[in-house]
């Protein structure tokens, strides 16, 4: 028994609609279960609350991002022509910030929009080209018309048999057991 | 305005033009779009108008190959007129590369439903246009091979680049919308590239997809951070697109020419880019929902209000030639009096009189209702904008450059073959590129249209 656990991920519901998923998520939340995912072919509307989950990085990494290319960028430019190579150019003074806003501008939006993107793929950790909820069959219709609750083996109140039970009271479409290989 | 016109924006009209077509589901909408990617045969159409597009394609690169040979006396150019073509087309093609981060953005954060059909191919546009845009400052240089002296780079002569000039700004500006407009877009991608992957009939595709996809599964965790990611970049793109044609319109502004030093440019320049922009989104839509039988997606409300903001932008650039105008005369500074008679008068004056008749007067027509939902006619009047804000970069360009403050630095432009051959390459090779990305990639963000079956559903 305990060699068959170790190669079980989770126990997967599949539904038809968002709201018979978001109402799995609170029955399963409700039951207990913490260690589970939801995956739905579109962001459903309601359901990242129904799952509890809070704010996350994404806005402070693209912040930190903005912050860098900005000042980055704009102390590049003074250096360049302060420290580096003064010039004078029609009598202008060496930091002639004004002129420096266009280029510290875009640098702020490249340096904001990189980490927002970057940060986002990383914080989801992809690319992962493999992940044990692609060796269920059916679920190649999470990403067309089909919602999906995964259960994991990882949460302590995790029981094959009673799990795969649970979920069948919720009517699901399908229930099917994600193996780990 | 035409009689028999319903109230506008009532209940009423928005049921009798909805922004999808009735009776569709989460799985029909998702059948329907990777269809056309994945198991439509590629009909005869596409071979020709590929074809054809390839042919100027290799127009291009012959004409630019052989700009490389001989160098730029080739082309029309001469002292004063340094910068005929290659900075016109320059200006047409980023223009018209401001519609699709302006859908995709500034409608998100709006939050308007219709954006959700055309943002994609809009998008895509975007980057070609911006592709296209870009040849020509390259190629303008002479010698294109020398392009990376315009980055910030540790040479061994100590020097920096001129981060007073326009120019330079210029440089940083495209180079981060580019940058900033194909993440946006990938971004938007990587659900659809996993609906291909999991629906790919092949397993070429299925791998060539899969990997693009990055392996995204649809997880509430994944989408959470996603939403959060693509709403802000909404927010930095909305600035950037905005800024872009007012750095573009500062390479004007900044020099003293007589027609160019004027504080008006930057906003009038960023009206014109989304007013052909979205011309251009019109000339690509419409025979895009024709070919692919995607009426029920793209509706005549999104060909509508498409025409609306034409409409409401057209405007601006009116206001903007009329105060341009105006001020030139009210100045009294007789180099800019000059100009205006030169505009009205000059060797090139028909030129301006057909950028009137083009963004001015013949755009007024969409005022009628009728004519808003004539397809046909929306695509002759997406054709006449395009070619009207083409008039208009030549106008500002060549008679400021021919007519500017002596007469003995007066001169005339004639573009010659290697000109057209070029501008009408880029526009073959803008095309040959969205042949390829309807052929390939979903012209229409399917997760995005699942979300608005949800929410019409809701209704």
């Amino acid at each position: 028994m305990e060699h068959h656990r170790s190669h079980i991920y989770g126990v997967m519901a599949e539904f038809d609609t968002p709201e018979q998923l978001i109402h799995a998520v609170e029955k399963a939340r409700a039951a207990g279960y913490r260690r589970m995912d939801a995956y739905t072919p579109f962001p459903v509307e309601g359901l990242a609350h129904a799952m509890g989950l809070k704010r996350n990085m994404v806005p402070f990494i693209t912040l930190l991002g903005g912050l860098a290319g900005g000042l980055g960028g704009f102390y590049f430019q003074y250096w360049a022509n302060v420290v580096s190579f003064p010039q004078n150019i029609g009598g202008r003074p060496f930091n002639s910030w004004p002129a420096f806003i266009p280029v510290t501008f875009e640098l702020t939006v490249l340096g904001a929009a990189l980490c927002a993107v970057f940060g986002m793929l990383a914080l989801n950790r992809l690319p992962q080209p493999h992940h044990p909820v692609f060796n269920v069959k059916r679920f190649v219709h999470a990403t067309s018309d089909r919602f999906y609750l995964c259960i994991e083996a990882r949460d302590p109140n995790f029981h094959i048999a009673e799990t795969a039970r649970f979920l069948q009271g919720l009517h699901p479409h399908h229930v099917s057991e994600v193996v780990d290989d | 305005m035409s009689a028999g016109q319903p109230p506008i924006d009532s209940p009423e009209i928005r049921r009798l033009t909805p922004v999808l077509g009735p009776g569709y589901t989460f799985g029909s909408v998702t059948d329907k779009i990777s269809s056309i990617v994945l198991t439509r045969p590629t009909s005869f159409g596409w071979y020709i108008g590929f074809a054809l597009s390839f042919g100027f394609t290799a127009l291009m690169t012959i004409a630019i190959g052989w700009l490389v040979i001989k160098g730029t006396g080739i082309w029309g150019i001469n002292i004063p007129i340094g910068w005929g073509f290659a900075i016109v087309n320059f200006v047409w093609w980023i223009g018209i590369g401001h519609a699709g981060t302006l859908i995709s953005a500034i409608l998100f954060l709006l939050n308007q439903k219709w954006r959700t059909s055309i943002n994609r191919f809009a998008e895509a546009m975007t980057l070609f246009a911006v592709a296209c845009a870009g040849i020509f400052p390259l190629i303008h240089t002479g010698r294109p091979w020398m392009a990376f002296y315009m980055l910030p780079y540790p040479s061994t002569m100590g020097l920096w680049p001129q981060f007073r000039s326009p120019l330079i700004w210029d440089v940083f500006a495209v180079s981060t919308y580019a940058t900033v407009s194909l993440l946006f877009w990938f971004v938007g991608l990587i659900p659809d590239l996993a609906t291909l992957r999991d629906h790919a009939t092949t397993k070429t595709k299925q791998i060539l997809y899969g990997m693009l996809a990055l392996g995204w599964r649809g997880s509430v965790r994944h989408w959470h951070r996603y939403q959060s990611t693509y709403l802000l970049l909404a927010g930095l793109a909305t600035p950037l697109v905005l800024s872009v044609h007012t750095v573009v319109s500062f390479d004007f502004a900044v020099a003293i020419v007589p027609g160019w030093h004027t504080t008006i440019f930057p906003p009038y320049f960023v009206a014109g880019a989304i007013y052909s922009g979205f011309a251009m989104v019109l000339s690509i839509a419409i025979p895009l929902r024709k070919a692919y039988g995607l009426e029920d997606f793209i509706t005549m409300r999104h060909l509508d209000n498409m025409a609306k903001v034409m409409l409401a932008t057209g405007l601006i650039v009116a206001y903007g030639y009329f105060f341009e105008f105006f001020m030139s005369l009210y100045s009294g500074n007789k180099f800019d009096v000059f100009l205006v008679q030169q505009r009205l008068h000059g060797p090139y004056s028909h030129f301006y009189f057909a950028l009137i008749l083009c963004n001015i007067l013949l755009p007024q027509s969409l005022w009628a209702y009728k004519l808003r939902h004539s397809v046909a006619f929306l695509f002759i009047m997406s054709l006449v904008v395009n070619t009207g804000m083409w008039l208009e970069r030549f106008v500002i360009v060549v008679i400021s450059l021919t007519r500017d403050f002596t007469p003995s630095a007066w001169g005339r432009y004639q573009p010659t073959f290697w000109d057209w051959a070029t501008f009408s390459g880029t526009i073959g090779f803008f095309v040959m590129l969205l042949f390829l990305f309807v052929r390939v990639l979903p012209a229409i963000s399917i997760a995005e249209m699942r979300e608005l079956v949800a929410e019409t559903s809701e209704d």
